[in-house]
């Protein structure tokens, strides 16, 4: 079966404030977003990600571009002509219906008779395993419960896409971890094109089809978890999603998306690059820690430096690395049951890079 | 242990009396000016009238039987007070009809102030309460300049001509319910805005979300949520409303009294101060049996959505 787009987002720009106080939450954004797919929106706090949901939504009119749902332009259409739904951020239950009748909502104003609504609030009730909760009050369940009563709210209507605005973000830890795999399940089992918006990168990584990060209105990267982990496009990316080192570097030959680079120690070291670009001259790479290791300086090492301080984590251990170029470098090692890993601080190390694993950013 | 526990004990037994002492003040005044005279009412309606007005200090049912029923002049039989019974019936249905208006003028009024930017609040709900700097009676001549035969409205629409006639406003149920639905505004828009600032408009975006369109958020969402502003609103207009008598004796004319005017009418030219009392107890029986049927009424109905 080909891709099939369930919304697609055309040179979307949106504006606010008038005059000097003007400014651009979005800034001509284009992004296709697969039927079936969990998609996710990541970004900082004023990244323009929850503007983008919201247009969608329809709470918001975009200054300029188009949105389209299964190919159809939804600009004229008011949010509750929308067959979108949303899950807020701060869940917004009725607070004057019970549980049950907070799910039955969008049902009875899209007409449905009594026993299919009936019969669907039931069923949505067990997908997220709240039954025994159906006549209690809103304010008289947990903030999980209450999570998963605005998730049962939102997919009761079986809307073409759902929209997700940062509704894990008021949980605590452990129970965010379940409910991103509860999300994932529910994802899969309704078939229905997941819109998650979070500022949460580990969120992001752990759930998404698909990742849209964004920065000051814009899109800067979309692609896979894998790529967005392993194959950042610009520095705003490799920064935000992970830690990471940057080292400068020369390039020396580029072609079919394989350049060989120089380092700043005569090192000659292949290296990836985001496709689209063709890099020469000075650039800048990228090293995930995990992708390095320290050991005693000798004719492979790709770095030489000295240990400024290592952290002791249990399962690794991290070597924050002063480069002979003055360049700070972590690495990240796994550590094993018997003793660590053997370098001390001041100590001079050598970085071995793994096969592969240099990036060359855009900018 | 035990002693402790009597020190913590008479501590406490100290702070109520101490609480008592500070509300003192207001106990007295709402003894002296509320339930006191209440009681002289009470006493004057079972009390027979005096020629000149007052009371004679005999005991006398007849203020009470003719709040309903009413002697004939000349055989003394007992009928029904009609003129009476229309003016109670007149004052229930304008005061309904007040609080009915209020709400369908004032709801969109608050609504509108409650979505202004926060500073911009204060500004118009200080707008609203600028009616109340100016005496009640003058601004109730100024509504009769506006209704009169030769007022603002009649000369429009004559001039403009849509009519030959001046349309009779003035000395009619419409002009007294224009006149308290005027007064009273005010008093339904500022509870109905307290609760509806509380409103929580996220609410209102997840209705639109789900389908409801706004008519449905209204009745669905936001109504249920302002109730108890709608409730406290309608308790405020709809009292002052029964007992009204500035607006119904400028606007109404002679003709068509409220129960505030039949009274003073007692006390005054009619010199029956023991009917003027036992309507007064009615009125007051009135408005407490109607509050009651709404407030469980309002209540129950909460219960219902959930």
């Amino acid at each position: 079966m080909p891709d099939k787009n369930a919304i697609e987002v055309r040179d979307v720009s949106k504006l606010f404030g008038t005059g000097d106080a003007q400014f651009a939450a979005l800034d001509n954004v284009s992004v296709s977003i697969r039927e079936n797919e969990f998609f996710t929106l990541l970004g900082p706090s004023g990244c323009g990600k929850t503007t983008l949901l919201r247009l969608i939504a329809g709470f918001d009119y975009p200054t300029d571009g188009q949105i389209l749902l299964y190919g159809q332009d939804i600009a004229p259409l008011p949010p509750f002509k929308r067959p979108v739904n949303t899950v807020f951020q701060s869940y917004a239950l009725f607070p004057h219906m019970t549980v049950g009748q907070n799910i039955a909502f969008g049902l009875e104003m899209l007409g449905k008779p009594k026993a299919e609504i009936e019969a669907r609030v039931a069923e949505m009730l067990k997908l997220v395993r709240m039954e025994a909760l159906k006549d209690r009050k809103t304010s008289q369940i947990s903030g999980g419960q209450q999570q998963r009563v605005a998730l049962a709210r939102a997919l009761a209507p079986q809307p073409k896409v759902l929209l997700l605005d940062e509704p894990l973000s008021a949980l605590d830890y452990k129970l965010r971890k379940e409910m991103q795999i509860e999300l994932k399940r529910l994802q899969h089992e309704t078939g229905i094109t997941f819109i998650f918006v979070t500022h949460d990168q580990e969120e992001a990584l752990t759930m998404s089809d698909r990742i849209a990060v964004m920065s000051a209105g814009k899109i800067l990267q979309v692609g896979s978890p894998w790529d967005i982990y392993d194959r950042p496009a610009v520095r705003f990316v490799a920064d935000f999603i992970g830690e990471t080192n940057f080292l400068h570097a020369d390039v020396v030959s580029a072609n079919d998306g394989r350049a060989t680079v120089r380092l700043s120690s005569g090192k000659e070291i292949p290296a990836t690059f985001p496709s689209g670009s063709s890099p020469q001259g000075k650039v800048t790479l990228v090293v995930r820690p995990e992708h390095a290791r320290v050991a005693a300086p000798n004719g492979t090492s790709a770095h030489v430096g000295h240990i400024e301080n290592v952290v002791y984590l249990g399962t690794d251990t991290h070597f924050h690395v002063r480069l002979d170029d003055g360049t700070p470098f972590i690495v990240r090692q796994q550590n094993s049951r018997n003793g660590h890993n053997g370098f001390a601080k001041a100590e001079r190390v050598g970085i071995e890079f793994g096969q592969d694993v240099a990036q060359i950013l855009k900018d | 242990m035990a002693s402790a526990q009597e020190t913590a004990l008479s501590a406490e037994r100290q702070d109520i009396r101490n609480r008592w002492l500070l509300s003192a003040p207001a106990l007295i005044i709402i003894l002296l000016a509320a339930i006191g005279p209440l009681f002289i009412v009470l006493i004057y309606s079972f009390l027979a009238a005096g020629p000149y007005g007052d009371v004679e200090w005999k005991f006398s049912t007849d203020g009470w039987i003719s709040v309903f029923l009413q002697r004939d002049i000349f055989d003394d039989t007992l009928s029904f007070a009609d003129a009476h019974l229309a003016i109670f019936w007149r004052s229930v249905k304008l005061s309904i009809g007040t609080t009915l208006l209020t709400i369908v003028f004032g709801f969109p009024t608050a609504y509108f102030i409650a979505t202004r930017p926060e500073r911009t609040r204060e500004m118009w709900l200080f707008l609203i309460t600028i009616p109340f700097w100016t005496n009640l009676l003058i601004r109730t001549f100024a509504i009769l300049q506006i209704i009169r035969n030769e007022g603002i409205i009649n000369t429009l629409l004559i001039k403009a001509g849509f009519i030959n006639q001046p349309i009779q406003i003035l000395f009619t149920d419409t002009a007294i319910m224009i006149g308290m639905v005027y007064v009273y505004l005010p008093l339904m828009v500022l509870p109905l805005y307290a609760s509806m600032e509380k409103l929580d408009f996220r609410l209102v975006e997840a209705g639109y979300d789900l389908y409801a369109s706004r008519f449905a958020v209204l009745r669905r969402i936001i109504f249920p949520l302002v109730k108890p502003g709608v409730i406290a609103g309608s308790i405020l207009v709809f009292i002052p409303s029964l007992g009204a008598y500035v607006t119904p004796s400028l606007l109404g004319g002679g003709k068509n009294m409220m129960l505030g005017n039949l009274i003073e009418l007692q006390f005054g030219q009619g010199r029956n101060w023991p009917l003027g009392s036992a309507i007064s107890i009615t009125l007051m029986a009135i408005v407490m049996i109607a509050l009651l049927a709404y407030v469980r009424n309002a209540g129950s109905s909460e219960v219902r959505h959930g």
